[in-house]
């Protein structure tokens, strides 16, 4: 997929607003006990936009300035929100999904993965202090939570971005069907396509 | 073509895993004064001032978001707020009596009991981001180096103690907070008998604290108060001076205290809306300081 300067700069704003927020504003608003996490929601929401390859070049940057900026452990973000990105990614080139609630199913998914991959990465990295069976009712809950603005975070992401993305034929196809054009079946060949014409007039 | 595609995807997706996995290790092997970690500090830097921007404003979102929610839990809190406040009515009365007891004896002996904050010259920071996740509990603070703010001072909130200064820049300060993975305060139990152990966080658990080490006879019961030890053994000082509050033991079950020495405190600060702390940036006069961070 081809981008453009727009599209980066688009992204590149996108992702550093959505951790800027986060950290002054989203982190600090409680809802059951947790806070929402904004950035797996944008990385999802431009994996199922754009692709794999951009999901997960996006991935990769906002983990990154989530590491830099939250003084964390650089590279550790970054790996899980590669992994977000490119499966988002893949699911829009594979299934290339068209029912509305999928940003939800998806946010629910990209969250349980950067919980769940933190908790195993910190893990392997080694944790001295004891660690309580409610973590997994911690996690749970921020799915849940992220779960409710997932549709909303992708809709701002698809405002922001879809003027900047280039033109994706089947989108372009199904738009087409669902705007009143004739299915690839009930479509005349090009041949004929003037031959009906004429006859309609 | 599709192949090609197919082997640009790929090649793309293995080379930014590697830059996280080299990162990743990096990171992890050098130690607090390496590139990686200046280069992060370095943007700490450049982004505190937008961060500070940011939260300002922002902070009305925060306010109504924070008028809801505290709506939403005030019924319980009024509940539980008049249970404590008889309690603490009658403790008050007894404390006020071992109050004029001891100002006696200190009188007596010629000691200077006061434990005055303003000894340890407090700098007030306002709370310019917080870290969301559930394994870097950590605040980044609007007072830095420029305001006499070193690494291992620690930092108190409006109740008791909320952490411990970890990196420092000219104009702001990362508070690693007491439910943190990586920070363990030696803690007394004002039990009378001057228990102390290790406090450790429950990961996962941000409510609450465990008190470990302690000996398996103590007699602690719910509701005791757990404060900084502040030992000094020879030149080494805590980096927490004593006394200063934590937080209240809620759950001192005698079997887990008598089988693995341990109970559970539930921190006095709220550790998820802090907006202003102070660091105490004159702890100790001791020189070499023994660390419980790694």
């Amino acid at each position: 997929m081809n981008v453009s300067t727009s599209f980066v700069i688009r992204v590149v704003a996108l992702g550093f607003l959505a951790v800027v927020i986060q950290a002054a504003a989203v982190s600090q608003i409680s809802i059951f006990g947790v806070s929402a996490d904004l950035s797996p929601l944008v990385v999802m929401s431009v994996g199922l936009l754009a692709g794999s390859i951009t999901g997960a070049l996006v991935g990769f940057g906002m983990g990154l300035l989530v590491d830099l900026a939250l003084v964390q452990t650089l590279g550790v973000t970054s790996l899980l929100y590669i992994a977000i990105g490119y499966w988002s990614g893949r699911l829009r080139e594979l299934r290339d999904p068209a029912h509305e609630l999928v940003p939800l199913g998806m946010g629910a998914a990209a969250t349980a993965v950067a919980g769940i991959g933190m908790a195993l990465i910190q893990f392997l990295l080694g944790v001295d202090a004891p660690v309580s069976l409610l973590l997994l009712q911690q996690i749970f809950l921020t799915v849940l939570v992220n779960s409710l603005i997932a549709l909303p975070v992708y809709a701002v992401v698809r405002r922001v971005l879809t003027p900047a993305l280039p033109e994706d034929p089947r989108r372009r196809r199904r738009r087409r069907y669902t705007t009143g054009g004739l299915s690839p079946l009930k479509r005349p060949s090009e041949g004929l396509g003037g031959a009906v014409r004429s006859v309609s007039r | 073509m599709h192949d090609k595609q197919v082997r640009r995807r790929r090649a793309v997706l293995a080379l930014i895993v590697a830059v996280s996995l080299i990162l990743l290790s990096s990171y992890f092997g050098e130690s607090e004064s390496g590139p990686l970690h200046s280069v992060q500090r370095g943007v700490v830097e450049v982004l505190s001032p937008i961060q500070q921007g940011a939260s300002t404003v922002l902070s009305p979102l925060r306010d109504v978001a924070g008028f809801f929610s505290s709506t939403f839990h005030a019924k319980t809190e009024v509940a539980q707020l008049r249970s404590a406040n008889e309690k603490l009515l009658a403790e008050n009365a007894q404390l006020q009596q071992y109050r004029i007891t001891n100002k006696q004896l200190s009188q007596l002996i010629n000691l200077d009991t006061a434990i005055g904050i303003n000894s340890y010259r407090p700098v007030s920071a306002n709370v310019i981001e917080s870290d969301p996740s559930l394994w870097y509990d950590q605040i980044e603070v609007d007072a830095g180096s420029d305001q006499g703010v070193h690494t291992g001072q620690p930092a108190i909130g409006e109740n008791g103690l909320v952490g411990l200064v970890t990196d420092v820049t000219s104009g702001d300060a990362i508070v690693t907070l007491i439910t943190d993975h990586t920070l363990e305060v030696t803690a007394e139990v004002q039990d009378g008998n001057g228990n102390f152990g290790v406090l450790q966080p429950s990961v996962g658990n941000p409510s609450e604290l465990v008190l470990s080490d302690l000996p398996n006879q103590a007699n602690i019961t719910d509701g005791q108060m757990v404060v900084t030890a502040g030992f000094r053994s020879g030149k080494l000082d805590s980096y927490y001076p004593p006394d200063i509050p934590i937080g209240i033991v809620s759950n001192a079950n005698e079997v887990t205290l008598s089988s693995s020495g341990t109970v559970q405190v539930s921190p006095l600060v709220n550790l998820r809306h802090l907006s202003v702390v102070q660091i105490l940036t004159k702890p100790q006069a001791g020189t070499t300081r023994a660390s419980t961070v790694p």
